[in-house]
């Protein structure tokens, strides 16, 4: 299969270099541990980025995947602590995540509210919610089943690394193969020419939110297992990673055209920048300002990429 | 019968938009539908082709009656349309967007790349297009949209095509293309429901015609059996004067003068040409000819790379629309719908848009000031609204058109450029924008007239410029020009040769 990455080739070339330079200059950022600590770090991005892809190409944006987070986190944890078997947890994650996706997809499409102050509102709204339920508290005194699923820490995370790279490729192919996934691209491309060519557009705009909901739910469980408590407050700013990721990745904000191969190097590449920092002896203030620099870059590549583009003839 | 619709009746928030419309369609006829904007073309398509349905009324095909139409029913029992402006992805493949539409009942199958792009090179060539099926659509020029769009309802086996203003937005070479497949089509068996404001062409494809009127049928006949004036009374419902009046103006001093302009990154080329005062100068040739770029040089869109243009006599440097604006220059463009108005917008800010800053003291809109000249230029230009405040995008096209224009005419322009201004509005607006230029140009106003339609533009021009490949290569007086002149120029059969005087 062709691998079409359109507009993500500057951030695969910075990828690149970033990682030959790292060989040279620290050779220790491939020592096994630390590989797996990057992985284990940006699986949760990595699904919730996955699923900002789906929402961006098809003409929407969701904030509030950062609030669902949280809220996923802790019906994960608090069915953990009433003793429901492991097995049971990812559909606990999907339906609970789905079901929050799902909110914000009638909204959308269905009330035809615009998704940026529908999920604006969700994402204030469950954020705040959690804090009154919660009162801040941390669920503790978890089974011991709960972290790393019981398994031991090494085998726990090679499973949720692996999963989460499986869900990735299982949606990949479908990105490219599945004409269900393909009317994600057509209505973002252009949602009157796929009403009329019998495609269900509000139908693909709800999915699309239960989709990107159902992620961040799994996403949500697969970190929360990391640790022995659950905190409240979990996913602080992984709406902006996300979407951050996603841009970098190639994917302009406009809809109708992205790819997840692209998103998965904006993951990688954003989420390289700390730990290189740390191998290569910069100080890690410089994180942020980097990631910023990284995104506008990617930003303006698109921009004068759109210059060069061949205008219409309506003569 | 192929199809028939029987009794069609529909309201949108009790407006009635087809109070009864029949109409019948045989296989292998190519079948006119013809009438005023809002007459009821438009939804009676859209009740076809199942985006609407009709609150009344029965559609059979091959009679049979279909119930509970929708876009993909009506795709899968053959009925295919294809609209103005294409309904395609931008950012999809040719081949994707050929395909998609038949694949709506395979959600979950896996997508085969080859035979979509197999069954793209197959269609393509079949219709003579040469386009490549890996190519994104929005790659593609408008004439190419509509090929692909004729292969999409190919690869849907329509029996029944419906195609609405296909060559609106067509130059006369494509044009030829797009008739020539439809004839083949016709010949192949299928029915073929055809739009179109050019009566001309219709004269050419269709043989039989039906006419709406005020969401009635006004009457259905043979195409050889009718001329365009009985036709153009039948869509009216009254004799239309006469729908291209030429006033006899003497032109005045010279009020544009271009001296050897090129644009390099458009390839315009040594144009040379002088527009006086009060003469309609029409600009003729095919799309891609140059014209419209030549247009948006002179308004400051396109950078003037080398030679001077001069405005009542000085010498006027142009590189911004705000430049050309202030040099006394208007330019209403093509595609009234993307650049023309602003959809949007109520008519009152869409129509003061370029002449802001003299309703403005110290920086403050002078809102009275505002309404009122748009209430008194609505008013010129016999613009068919409920209020000043409504959406531009509520308008027919014709009245859109004359919100551009009025937007334009409010500045006091010394020249005024136009481009394609009758694209797609029926007889009874094009006729009233035709007595308009003509008034214009009666006050003074120096026009350059950039159009498609060959008739209109030998018949409102004083002279007539052509250009082919970014040059000018002709330029003919009114009595001289004929349209195999011109369209020998045009397709730069004569290329050495530069005729008429300049």
């Amino acid at each position: 299969m062709k691998l079409r990455l359109q507009r993500a080739w500057p951030s695969l070339i910075a990828l690149g270099i970033l990682y030959i330079y790292l060989a040279l200059a620290a050779p220790k950022f491939y020592a096994a541990d630390n590989l797996r600590d990057l992985a284990l770090a940006n699986v949760a991005v990595l699904l919730v980025a996955t699923g900002m892809t789906l929402v961006i190409v098809v003409g929407e944006i969701d904030i509030s995947v950062g609030a669902l987070f949280a809220v996923c986190s802790i019906i994960c944890g608090t069915f953990a602590k009433l003793g429901v078997p492991t097995i049971l947890w990812p559909l606990v994650a999907l339906a609970a995540g789905g079901v929050l996706g799902a909110t914000n997809g009638t909204l959308v499409s269905f009330v035809k509210a615009p998704s940026i102050v529908v999920t604006l509102a969700t994402m204030v709204a469950w954020r705040e919610a959690l804090r009154w339920i919660t009162n801040g508290a941390w669920i503790e005194g978890l089974p011991n089943t709960f972290q790393w699923f019981g398994l031991g820490q090494r085998t726990g995370e090679a499973v949720i690394v692996v999963s989460a790279l499986l869900l990735f490729g299982v949606l990949w192919w479908a990105s490219r193969n599945l004409f269900a996934v393909r009317a994600i691209y057509a209505t973002g491309s252009d949602a009157e020419a796929a009403r009329l060519a019998g495609i269900p557009t509000n139908q693909v705009v709800f999915w699309v939110f239960v989709a990107i909901g159902a992620l961040t739910g799994i996403a949500a469980l697969l970190n929360a297992v990391r640790f022995s408590d659950v905190p409240a407050n979990s996913g602080i700013n992984l709406e902006l990673k996300a979407i951050a990721a996603v841009v970098v990745g190639g994917t302009p904000i406009t809809g109708g055209r992205g790819d997840l191969v692209g998103t998965l190097i904006g993951v990688m590449l954003l989420g390289s920048i700390g730990p290189a920092l740390i191998f290569l002896g910069v100080s890690p203030y410089w994180e942020k300002a980097i990631q910023g620099g990284i995104i506008l870059a990617a930003v303006l590549v698109e921009a004068i990429g759109s210059w060069r583009g061949r205008r219409v003839e309506f003569a | 019968m192929l199809l028939e619709a029987n009794g069609i009746r529909k309201s949108y928030d009790g407006v009635k938009a087809l109070i009864s419309v029949s109409v019948e369609l045989r296989a292998g006829e190519v079948h006119a539908l013809v009438g005023e904007n809002g007459a009821g073309k438009s939804t009676l398509i859209k009740v076809l082709t199942g985006a609407v349905q009709p609150d009344g009324g029965e559609i059979r095909l091959h009679d049979q009656l279909i119930e509970h139409n929708n876009p993909a029913k009506a795709r899968d029992l053959g009925i295919s349309a294809i609209y103005q402006q294409p309904a395609l992805f931008p950012h999809l493949s040719v081949a994707e967007n050929i395909a998609i539409a038949n694949d709506g009942n395979k959600l979950w199958q896996k997508v085969d790349w080859p035979r979509r792009t197999a069954q793209a090179t197959r269609l393509l060539q079949q219709i003579g297009a040469r386009i490549s099926p890996g190519a994104l659509v929005s790659s593609l020029s408008m004439a190419e949209q509509q090929l692909v769009e004729i292969a999409k309802a190919l690869a849907a086996n329509a029996s029944v095509l419906i195609m609405d203003e296909p060559t609106a937005s067509l130059g006369q070479q494509d044009t030829g293309h797009l008739l020539r497949i439809v004839r083949e089509l016709r010949a192949r068996g299928a029915g073929i429901l055809y739009i179109s404001h050019r009566l001309e062409e219709l004269f050419e494809i269709a043989d039989r015609v039906t006419v709406l009127r005020d969401g009635n049928n006004a009457g259905t006949c043979e195409m050889a059996a009718v001329t365009s004036r009985e036709l153009i009374r039948m869509m009216v419902g009254r004799e239309l004067e006469t729908l291209y009046p030429k006033l006899e103006i003497k032109p005045g001093k010279v009020a544009l003068e271009l001296r050897s302009v090129y644009c390099q990154r458009s390839k315009v080329k040594n144009v040379n040409l002088a527009v006086r005062s009060g003469e309609i100068v029409g600009l003729a040739g095919l799309v891609g000819s140059g014209r419209t770029q030549l247009a948006e040089a002179l308004f400051g869109l396109e950078t003037i790379s080398h030679g001077s243009i001069y405005v009542d006599g000085s010498l006027v440097e142009i590189r911004s629309p705000r430049d050309a604006t202030q040099a006394g220059l208007a330019y209403v463009p093509e595609d009234r719908r993307r650049h023309g108005v602003i959809l949007e917008m109520p008519i009152r800010s869409n129509v003061t848009l370029a002449s802001l800053d003299k309703l403005s003291k110290n920086g403050m809109l002078q809102k009275r000031a505002e309404r009122d000249i748009a209430r008194e230029f609505t008013e010129r230009l016999h613009l068919k609204a409920p209020s000043i405040e409504t959406p531009a995008k509520d308008l027919s096209g014709g009245n859109q058109q004359k919100v551009a224009l009025a937007r334009w005419l409010i500045t006091k322009p010394r020249v005024l450029i136009l481009d394609e201004p009758t694209q797609g509005i029926d007889v009874r607006a094009k006729s009233e924008i035709y007595h308009l230029i003509g008034a214009l140009a009666e006050k003074g106003m120096a026009i350059l007239l950039i159009s498609s339609e060959m008739s209109e533009i030998l018949a409102l021009s004083d002279r007539i410029a052509v250009m082919s490949k970014g040059a000018l290569v002709g330029i003919f007086d009114r009595q001289d020009a004929s349209p195999d002149e011109i369209l020998k120029l045009a397709l730069g059969q004569n290329d050495s040769e530069v005729r008429g005087r300049n």
